[in-house]
């Protein structure tokens, strides 16, 4: 029996293919999603290891992650050379907004990764080499010099000896120093640049010429350990500043890194669920449809002996030489998709070229379990319903499995929906802890209790399409509709599986275009200004800018927001600073009380989104702690307020108070209002002139600014719509699968209809329309659940914002129109293998 | 709407073929299934071909019907000659010329017995005559079958479809391949009573290979086959005489 069945399905090695296809694309997106988070990981260990000292000197409570501006006296460097065990003391400083503008204008990087600006030093990192390595030329060693890494140099087109254009969010906006040297990075930067001042220039940029540092690295001498030199060190420090040994401030950034990429790893394994829910129908219906074709072979097998349990088994192995063969390609398909993420990665702006790809024993693991264990659930079924074949059927020419009663299949699936509605409903609507898997786990049974009614929820779709198919193709439309109508389960099962990809795309759609029109209108409503200025990258830019577009007659208003991260009672929070005296003529804090929050703010303080506060624990007048670069202080809860889309933030101090706790002089935005009457074309040109050449800052207005606002949604729309693009592509493959299973099972019938003059031609576009039933059916079925999910979600999102419900017909529409063209090009394989077989082989086939 | 046939007048070829020769395989497994075979199939005539099994019966009809490519030699039907066609015009020809009926498996299992007889048409977008296809139909006795798909069917009911099926579009010639090889003594009479009605009353012309002499007997010409070759032929057969005549090829065949 053993044999039996490996014979069989290396006797059909392209049914084999087919129906491993479904495993090794979910296979290949667990692999993928496995092998590219762990490579992620790992470059970022790699700057990790190079970005620590031996033992690091810091203001005390200063995080590991990026981005503290806080500092240390310079006087330090030289009190710790005392220190024993101290071989060397440098001072570092660092700026994450220094951008490098390339020959041609154009910003280099700037797209998430950081722009690293800082001071030379020969430091060694913890590994034991300098953080960096010259390349080319010399270090930077007076003011007006620098030197860049080779990357930067390259992509900007610069070479040693060149005068750079560099932007800052410093006071000084713009400075163009001397290329004096190229430098090669000792690990991957992934995709960050950096520009190296000396020392001085640094201080003179960054820190207003003061003599600090942001952290000070001191060097092990030989024989000293990590930890006997922080012991040294933390004994001579005064209060307010820590030493952490390097390993220690390492594994505190791994940790933070590993966790906002965890992340990732769910996100990617979110759609690798899908596609292996989407690939399970189709295993389920190729093993269905191989059984049935092989019920005479099952049957003979019953009468010369084999048991039920053997018979089914023997179906099982098969699957399992499946689900084995597909893992071991999928994992290999994996390493494939990996790297296309990774130049996905790259290709917006986080590079990760240098960084070798990382395939863990556990990726392995994860693969063949999946592959197989997914296999072998799905041909469960088929294989019962193998070891049910009556020997008889061996004897007889027109057996068919009883179906089991559709009664049952389809009572089963209403529940499932209904259930599946109802956990939904849970989360979407009721306060459930963990909603967000309430809400997946009822759209999964949702769809799958869909997909088992679908044989009599679709029956109505097809026979409406039938109708049109016979008017306008006469007897190749008859049978097109019929031959869908044969096999129900397998038209529905067929359909399902696009279906789920449908849904949640369609449902997408709906979300994504509610909640742009929601910001639209949002801002339509609550944006004042007539000019937005802000960084296109999101960070910090200078001061300056603000300044200079003050100066420019017939500008009335310049209001400046500043922002950072801070904690409030102990938790990060982003917090925004504003003046209370303009803000209120430029945008919009709270929609119904703008003008009383203003008011709270003006006396000073700290405002409060209602459910922020209420999140912290926090009401008006209370007195909560902030940390606001390191440095904690209290503030008083000046009032709360409901966010509007254009809230600067949840948490929003007053520019004075911000200023007086050590808040960045950096401006996060500046909103520019024009005195009533003036030349706006003259305003416009005079602040675009401002802004010329900085190619970090830019200025809209309110179209400009709600179009940036919807940007971000276009673009997780498209990453969205990429990778449930894997679960169509499999539902296309089903549907390929599916049709040409039918071939092969209809070849008599085929022959038949060649013999009595059935055109090829005929023959394919009777295959076409009935794939494009299948895609059709599908599509439906997606797009009305897709927006019914979508109207659920804006529905329970409205007191958060998402006030406007739009449904996109004309994409729906489009998304339809995809689907006829989907069963199209789905009918082209399998039409052109059943118009190559020859009439009387086909007429004489068993 | 009789057609006599006048015995001894120049008969009207519907199908011939000259120098018929088919060879399946190569080298030691060649199989020389015909070796250049001579015939001319008369118009509004009902002929049998019979022969022992393996003579090449199957494969002449299935040359002569175009369904099959020859090795050598010319086939034609009517002036047409089919070995000079390409693919899409033997299709067309296969669809308004010639009917075919099979042994087994002659219908789409998803269409009704109506739509079953229509499909030549249908396929060729052409609408039945009223008229003919209700003296099909009543000929063929199916009036109250037509909604029934063929799984509804009896055996010789689906025959009876088949041949209604074939003759429905008014071909120029019918191919039979044993068609009543699977039905009762009952069943095959009437298909064959059908066969001979729609020579005798329509002036059709069949062409059918069968085993049973009691089914050539309702013919009007034997053509009898061994060995690739038409090595006899009788007109105006009877079962018995049929019989008499197989018995002899079979033991000249040495089987
Ligand atoms: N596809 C094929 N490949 C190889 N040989 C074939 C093929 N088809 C038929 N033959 C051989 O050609 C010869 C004639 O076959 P054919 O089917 O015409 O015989 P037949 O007279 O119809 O026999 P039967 O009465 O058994 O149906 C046989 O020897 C057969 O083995
Ligand atoms: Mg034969």
């Amino acid at each position: 029996m053993l044999r039996a069945s490996i014979k069989s399905v290396l006797g059909r090695k392209l049914r084999l293919l087919m129906s491993a296809f479904a495993v090794i694309l979910g296979v290949a997106f667990v692999a993928g999603s496995f092998i590219f988070t762990d490579t992620l990981g790992k470059s970022f260990d790699g700057i990790m290891n190079s970005s620590v000292g031996d033992v690091i000197v810091r203001p005390a409570g200063t995080e590991a992650s990026f981005g503290s501006s806080q500092t240390l006296p310079g006087d330090l460097v030289a009190e710790l050379k005392d220190v024993p065990g101290a071989r060397a003391v440098d001072g570092n400083l660092t700026d994450y907004t220094t951008f490098v503008v390339s020959k041609k204008g154009k910003l280099i990087g700037g797209q998430g990764a950081p722009g690293l600006g800082v001071n030379f030093n020969t430091a060694p990192s913890a590994g034991g080499e300098s953080m960096f390595r010259l390349a080319e030329g010399a270090w930077p060693a007076k003011d007006g010099e620098i030197a860049v890494d080779s990357r930067t140099a390259k992509t900007g087109g610069y070479v040693v000896g060149d005068t750079v254009q560099v932007v800052t969010a410093a006071a000084q906006a713009k400075v163009a120093p001397k290329l004096t040297g190229i430098m090669e990075p000792s690990g991957s930067l992934v995709g960050a640049s950096v520009v190296v001042w000396t020392t001085h220039q640094a201080q003179a940029l960054y820190q207003e010429g003061k003599d600090v540092y942001n952290d000070v690295w001191v060097t092990a001498a030989d024989g000293t350990s990590q930890d006997e030199l922080q012991t040294a060190v933390a004994k001579v420090l005064p209060p307010d500043l820590e030493a952490v040994t390097g390993e220690k401030a390492a594994e505190a950034m791994r940790t933070s890194i590993q966790d906002s990429m965890k992340f990732i790893t769910y996100f990617l394994l979110i759609f690798a669920a899908i596609a292996l829910v989407v690939g399970t129908f189709i295993i389920v219906n190729t093993f269905s449809i191989l059984v049935a074709q092989r019920m005479k072979e099952l049957a003979l097998f019953r009468a010369i002996g084999a048991s039920r349990q053997q018979v089914a088994r023997s179906v099982l192995v098969e699957a399992f030489i499946v689900g084995l063969v597909g893992s071991t390609v999928g994992l290999l398909v994996g390493i494939g998709l990996a790297i296309a993420i990774k130049a996905l990665f790259g290709s917006i702006g986080l590079d990760l070229s240098d960084a070798s790809l990382v395939i863990a024993p556990r990726t392995v693991l994860a693969s063949y379990l999946v592959g197989l264990i997914v296999t072998l659930l799905a041909a469960y079924l088929p294989a019962r319903r193998a070891g049910k074949v009556p020997p008889v059927a061996a004897m007889r020419d027109d057996v068919t499995l009883a179906e089991t009663s559709m009664h049952h299949r389809v009572i089963a699936g209403a529940a499932l929906a209904i259930a599946g509605a109802i956990a939904m409903g849970l989360g979407l609507f009721v306060d459930v802890p963990n909603a967000i898997v309430w809400i997946g786990i009822g759209i999964l049974g949702v769809l799958l209790g869909v997909a088992g009614t679908s044989p009599l929820v679709g029956r109505p779709l097809i026979t409406g399409m039938g109708r049109l198919y016979r008017r306008m193709f006469g007897a190749v439309g008859v049978m097109a509709e019929e031959n869908a109508l044969r096999n129900p389960r397998r038209t529905a099962a067929t359909a399902s599986a696009l279906m789920i990809g449908v849904t949640l795309v369609s449902m997408m759609a709906v979300f994504g275009s509610s909640a742009k029109q929601s910001i639209n209108g949002e801002i339509e409503r609550n944006f004042k200004a007539d000019y937005l200025v802000s960084n296109a990258i999101g960070s910090d830019f200078s001061p300056s800018v603000g300044d200079e577009i003050a100066k420019i007659p017939g500008v009335e208003t310049v209001s400046r927001m500043k922002w950072g991260m801070g904690k409030v009672k102990d938790s990060d929070e982003w917090i925004a600073a504003v003046d209370p005296a303009t803000f209120g003529s430029v945008s919009t804090i709270d929609e119904k009380n703008d003008a009383t929050v203003l008011k709270q703010l003006t006396a000073g303080g700290l405002l409060i989104d209602s459910e922020k506060a209420s999140k912290l624990g926090v009401k008006a007048g209370d007195m909560v702690p902030v940390t606001l670069q390191g440095k904690p202080f209290d503030v008083k809860v000046a009032g709360t307020f409901e966010s509007s889309a254009t809230a600067p933030s949840g948490l929003i101090v007053d520019l004075a108070t911000w200023t007086q706790h050590g808040g960045t002089a950096a401006d996060g935005q500046v909103f520019v209002k024009a005195a009533e009457g003036a030349d706006m074309a003259a305003v416009t040109s005079a602040i675009d002139k401002v802004v010329a050449d900085l190619p970090t800052v830019s200025v809209k207005d309110m179209a400009g600014y709600a179009e940036e606002q919807s940007k971000p949604i276009d673009q997780m729309l498209m990453i969205i719509y990429a990778l449930l693009g894997l679960a169509v592509i499999i539902a296309i493959l089903g549907i390929i699968n599916t049709l040409a299973l039918s071939v092969i099972e209809r070849t008599r019938e085929i022959g038949l209809l060649r013999a009595v003059g059935l055109g090829r031609g005929q023959l394919r576009r009777m295959l076409r329309l009935e794939s494009v039933v299948i895609a059709i059916l599908g599509a439906v079925l997606g797009i009305v659940l897709g927006v019914v999910f979508g109207i659920a979600i804006q529905r329970a999102l409205a007191d958060q914002g998402f006030t406007a419900l739009s449904i996109p017909w004309l994409q729906l529409i489009a998304f339809l129109l995809l689907a006829g063209l989907v069963g199209v090009l789905a009918s082209v394989w399998p039409g052109r293998r059943a118009a190559k077989m020859q009439i009387l082989d086909a007429i004489s086939s068993e | 709407m009789t057609m006599p046939i006048t015995p001894g007048a120049p008969a009207v070829v519907a199908a011939r073929t000259e120098g018929l020769a088919k060879v399946y395989g190569r080298g030691d497994a060649q199989v020389v299934a015909l070796g250049g075979v001579s015939v001319a199939l008369n118009a509004h005539e009902f002929t049998a071909i019979m022969g022992p099994s393996g003579s090449g019966k199957s494969t002449l009809m299935h040359c002569a019907a175009g369904l099959d490519a020859v090795t050598e030699g010319k086939v034609f039907v009517g002036d047409v000659e089919l070995t000079a066609l390409k693919e899409k015009e033997l299709t067309a020809l296969r669809r308004d010329k010639i009917g075919f009926i099979f042994q087994a498996f002659n219908l789409i299992p998803t269409l009704s017995a109506e739509e079953n007889i229509l499909l030549p048409l249908s396929i060729a977008g052409r609408k039945p005559e009223q008229a003919w296809f209700d003296r099909v139909i009543d000929t063929v006795g199916l009036r109250e079958r037509l909604g029934h798909r063929p799984s509804e069917l009896s055996g010789g009911q689906q025959q009876r479809v088949a041949c209604a099926r074939a003759l429905v579009s008014r071909p120029e010639i019918i191919f039979a391949d044993e068609p009543t090889g699977n039905l009762d003594s009952r069943s095959s009479r009437e298909v064959l009573d059908f066969l001979r009605r729609s020579v005798t009353e329509f002036g059709q012309t069949i062409v059918m290979v069968t085993h049973d002499p009691v089914a050539a007997g309702f013919t009007d010409r034997v053509l009898f086959l061994a060995d690739g070759q038409v090595v006899d032929e009788m007109r105006n057969p009877s079962a018995d005489r049929v019989l008499e005549r197989m018995a002899h090829l079979d033991s000249a065949a040495g089987v």
